[in-house]
């Protein structure tokens, strides 16, 4: 070790009493952290090398493995803490800058947990789930202005294109490339026994999973890998990535290792090379410029598809937002700070953007001062972790959210946001086939299947519970929330009363 | 006093409504007597009116009740109404003094049709410069509040038992082919006038007892629509969602029953093709209307009555007939006390609206 | 009946498959005690070269040669399980020899042929290769 090399966060902790020597974490582990030492017949392991992702620990047989948190301390400093000396350090060394994965882990205010739901008592009736039927089916897109009918009265049904979604929940922008074939398997074939979506991110679509096109949200970015006429036409819905929550206003950089043949194929972009997407979309420097590029998709999808404006949430989030809405597109995702991502530039997923609770607030309060809540659907994205979050993410305005992180937790990753180096021991975040064969899509597909059948389960309790028995009903019912511990400006952005306070 | 509106109260209620198809008038005495027989589900904090067809030597003009805090209010809404509105005719509305019944606003009505230029530079149909005043004088005119704002009906109400609330309107001398009736039982005890039942909107008025699960939802989409909540009650976002899908979206009466208390999707799945693709459609393009939680409602309109429960049928809710007569009520005891020999007598189901509506038109606006 | 399947595409070379069925022959509750230390000798083996790897058991053929070779007996049919009789097993190994798939290997003391028995006779009932293998690249399952 050099003498401006950083002491890892994490140890290694084998328990000699327990270990079998069955050398399951040394072939497990794609860093090496683990060593079989012949002449002794021992295990021994390098924790400079681990990244705490739990594959070793997973699978020991006898649970002899365990990470533990480093005691190794700086001196004691509020101010300069031991992770700001240790990135500083890394910076000295490197010169470059700091890059991770996954969601914003810092500390920052989590509103979901501050908001708590109602339920009825007395006067009005508990709904049983189990006695009574109880409807999670929504549909995403814009309502009619008019409702039109023929020469006999009858009511022509006018409706712009839609996404129909068996329960308000979709599966959020991964990319192949950014994942794995096998991931991107369990996430089209869940979605598709769900009968909800999932999402292509930039990377396009694999011709394998063309048949699961039904289910598919087909994503343009700016650096509109993947994107052909065909492909626009496969999906459910087109979604135009503007921003992304872990990163806004930064582009994407998938590394050459990563674009192996089958990749580059789909991304059509070249074997080996960087796919760098730039910052913004070079054909959209303005609003006006979005409206021209959601009509050009719907010109080449035949105004059949539904066209989906996916931000970032930003300072101004609201503002943007009512601009997309009547820039013609037809349903508004939104992407917390908390988003994930397959890597970003540490400081900007952990010092941009604000809270997805806040951001979506204010997105449907305005939408709804100008009179356009209906021209639009809203999808929440970026930090939603169970049905609860649903259920209040729905009460605040939403009408279906995104899904990433929980996907991707439900598939075996364990958070330990090392996506940028390929190596995931999980099968997910990697293109080296004998790591992808990891994740097995039949085991990945239930799993997410269960998941969410486990949450619409769930999301139906506390609905009846509400006395709701279908979640129109609840979108945007803002005095089912109630706030805790939250100040008179946290209770106003987020449109709801302090617990304690009645229906005043 | 704290109004209706600074706080919403939800409560538990009797309703009930007689219509006669023929358009056979009949005075107010039957629906009292109706009403009164609920008297438990009522607790004497609340209680209302509805009636239709009883002013026919004005039934060309917008009959406006209003309420009024003090002379002043009244002036200055006097005053509007002068600006907006030529006021054909206007009265102090007939009381008597009641036991039970005290705390009353001054209570007048005026005959009003829209001043003719000030309507057409307004660029609005006549229903919605008149709706647009009606909200003007509500939330802008401080101590005044519109109770109905039809033409040829109008909403007596006020603070008491539905029973006492009739004497003191003296409700017995209002001859009409419909008259709908609320007693309220409030979670807790609001002392303004303003905030009993029916609600009426133009020639809308609605009875309803239950406490809807999906308020805010539908408050906030309605909202949108230049529709102010000022009350906070169910019975005013019922009304407005009414208002709006029927006068403004030309949606029939049934068409508004497969939206707020729209079949189940599974329902919906097994109709017939043709029928499937409009519920559908409905459900989905109305989706922010959809009520849930429990109610049951009349709404009276100009020449008909409807009757809807929520789709699980959350309350109680009785029809019965007999002859071109139709008796509507949360209780049967309420409908047998005043109609015995009944030719039927049935519940309808979660959802399923009953509609009736006068044989023929009324003609010079009957007697 | 129901056997026990490989699936080599969703096999990790883990050999965890191996230690299992180590463990599911001592019918004990901890595997840490009850493999600490020893050799093992599992009935089921992960064949490897580079990247291919899959796990081998006994297939319990229908027709099985291990059977028909078996001069003594001690190899038969129980219920389409094929199964070892230790005390008339002679050590003679024609049915290693004739196994196609190297499925069967002699006991540690080298006294008696060995091989899956599908854990019927084992504390845990069920074969614990396919229970615990990771990625299901080992099923117990009814194919027909």
């Amino acid at each position: 070790m050099g003498a401006f090399d950083v002491l890892p966060d994490y140890e290694i902790s084998r328990n000699l009493d327990r270990c079998i020597v069955c050398r399951v974490c040394e072939r497990q582990c794609a860093n090496q952290a683990h060593e079989y030492v012949p002449e002794e017949d021992a295990m021994a392991s390098d924790e400079s090398k681990c990244v705490n992702c739990h594959r070793c620990v997973s699978l020991c047989p006898t649970r002899a493995l365990k990470i533990v948190r480093s005691s190794n301390t700086y001196k004691l400093n509020d101010n300069w803490t031991d992770k700001i000396i240790k990135e500083i350090s890394i910076q000295a060394s490197t010169g470059s800058v700091l890059l991770s994965s996954m969601g914003n882990p810092e500390d920052y205010p989590i509103y979901f947990d501050k908001i708590t739901i109602n339920a009825s008592q007395v006067t009005n009736p508990p709904i049983d789930p189990l006695r009574e039927p109880m409807e999670t089916r929504v549909f995403l897109g814009p309502k009619p202005d008019s409702v039109e009918r023929d020469s006999n009265g009858k009511i022509i049904p006018n409706l712009p294109p839609q996404v129909k979604l068996s329960m308000p929940m979709m599966f959020s922008a991964m990319s192949y490339g950014s994942i794995s074939y096998n991931a991107h398997e369990s996430l089209a074939r869940a979605a598709s026994e769900l009968g909800i979506c999932y999402n292509t991110g930039e990377g396009g679509l694999h011709e394998d999973f063309y048949k699961f096109g039904p289910n598919t949200i087909v994503q343009v970015a700016s650096g509109r890998f993947g994107v052909h006429k065909q492909y626009l036409n496969q999906g459910a819905a087109v979604e135009i990535k503007m921003g992304q929550g872990a990163k806004p206003g930064i582009g994407g950089h998938l590394p050459g290792k990563k674009i192996v043949a089958d990749v580059s194929r789909t991304r059509m972009t070249p074997e080996g090379s960087d796919a760098i997407s730039p910052a913004p979309h070079h054909d959209i420097y303005s609003i006006e410029d979005l409206r021209q590029l959601v009509f050009s998709l719907k010109e080449a999808t035949d105004y059949k598809k539904p066209i989906i404006v996916k931000i970032a949430a930003v300072h101004n989030v609201a503002a943007i937002a009512s601009g997309i809405a009547r820039s013609g597109a037809d349903i508004i995702a939104i992407d917390g700070f908390r988003g994930g991502t397959g890597a970003a530039p540490t400081r900007i997923r952990d010092s941009v953007g604000i809270p997805i609770e806040l951001a979506l607030a204010a997105v449907d309060s305005k939408l709804r001062l100008e009179g356009i809540r209906g021209k639009v659907s809203i999808i929440a994205g970026g930090g939603i972790r169970s049905s609860t979050d649903i259920v209040k993410a729905i009460a605040l305005g939403a009408d279906a959210v995104y899904l990433g992180t929980s996907a991707l937790l439900a598939l075996g990753c364990h958070l330990c946001r090392s996506c940028q180096a390929g190596k995931c021991n999980w099968g997910i975040a990697t293109q080296e086939p004998e790591l992808v064969r990891r994740l097995n899509p039949s085991i990945g597909a239930k799993r997410l299947v269960n998941l969410m059948t486990a949450w619409q389960h769930e999301i139906e309790e506390i609905m009846g519970g509400m006395g709701i028995n279908s979640i129109e009903a609840l979108k945007g019912n803002r005095l089912m929330l109630r706030g805790v511990g939250l100040n008179e400006k946290e209770l106003s952005v987020l449109g709801i009363k302090h617990a304690g306070e009645g229906q005043d | 006093m704290r109004l209706e509106g600074l706080e919403r109260i939800p409560s538990g209620c009797a309703i009930c409504g007689i219509f006669s198809r023929s358009g056979k008038k009949f005075d107010g005495s039957g629906i009292v007597k109706s009403i009164a027989v609920m008297h438990d589900r009522s607790n004497g904090l609340g209680g209302g009116f509805a009636g239709y067809g009883i002013y026919p030597e004005y039934k060309d003009y917008y009959a406006l009740h209003l309420f009024f805090d003090d002379t002043q209010a009244k002036k200055n809404c006097e005053d509007f109404l002068g600006r907006h509105f030529d006021i054909a005719h206007y009265s102090e509305i007939p009381t008597k003094r009641t036991p039970g019944v005290d705390k009353a606003p001054l209570i007048w009505r005026y005959f009003a049709a829209p001043h003719t230029t000030k309507l057409s530079a307004s660029q609005l149909d006549e229903k919605e410069y008149v709706v647009k005043q009606v909200f003007y004088i509500n939330t802008e005119i401080k101590g005044c509040h519109v109770v109905s704002s039809g033409k040829n009906m109008g909403v007596f109400k006020g603070v008491g038992y539905p029973e006492d609330i009739a004497k003191f309107y003296m409700l017995e001398d209002y001859r009409g082919y419909c008259f709908t009736a609320h007693g309220r039982y409030p979670t807790n005890t609001p002392g303004w006038w303003g905030g009993a039942h029916p609600f009426g909107l133009l020639d809308y008025s609605v009875v309803h007892n239950g406490e809807i699960s999906s308020y805010d939802a539908n408050r906030r989409s309605i909202e949108m629509y230049g529709y102010n909540c000022a009350l906070k009650t169910d019975t005013e976002v019922i009304t407005y969602i009414i208002d709006y899908l029927h006068r403004r979206k030309g949606l029939t009466l049934e068409e508004i029953s497969w939206v707020v208390a729209a079949p189940f999707w599974q329902t919906i799945e097994d109709m017939p093709e043709e029928d499937r693709k409009i519920r559908e459609y409905l459900r989905n393009a109305f989706s922010d209307q959809l009520i849930t939680g429990p109610f049951s409602i009349i709404v009276g309109f100009e020449g008909g009555m409807m009757a809807l429960n929520d789709r699980l049928k959350l309350r109680s809710m009785v029809v019965g007939e007999k002859g071109d007569m139709v008796y509507i009520s949360s209780e049967e005891a309420a409908i047998r006390l005043i109609e015995p020999d009944l030719d039927c007598i049935w519940s309808p189901k979660g959802g399923e609206a009953v509609i009736v509506t006068l044989d023929n038109e009324l003609e010079g606006g009957g007697n | 009946m129901k056997r026990v399947y490989v699936n080599e595409e969703w096999c990790l070379g883990c050999h965890l498959c191996e230690y299992y069925c180590a463990f599911a022959q001592t019918n004990q509750v901890s595997m840490a005690r009850a493999l600490k230390g020893r050799k093992i000798h599992p009935h089921i083996r992960v064949e490897e070269s580079g990247a291919v790897h899959f796990a081998v058991s006994c297939r319990h053929c229908e027709i099985p040669l291990c059977v028909k070779g078996c001069i003594t007996g001690a190899l038969s049919i129980d219920d389409g399980i094929i199964k070892v009789d230790e005390s008339r097993c002679i050590g003679c190994f024609t049915c290693i020899l004739s196994c196609p798939y190297g499925a069967i290997s002699p006991s540690p003391d080298g006294h008696a042929a060995r091989k899956c028995e599908l854990c019927q006779a084992t504390a845990a009932g069920v074969p614990l290769c396919a229970a615990n293998c990771p990625n299901q690249a080992i099923v117990y399952e009814d194919r027909g």
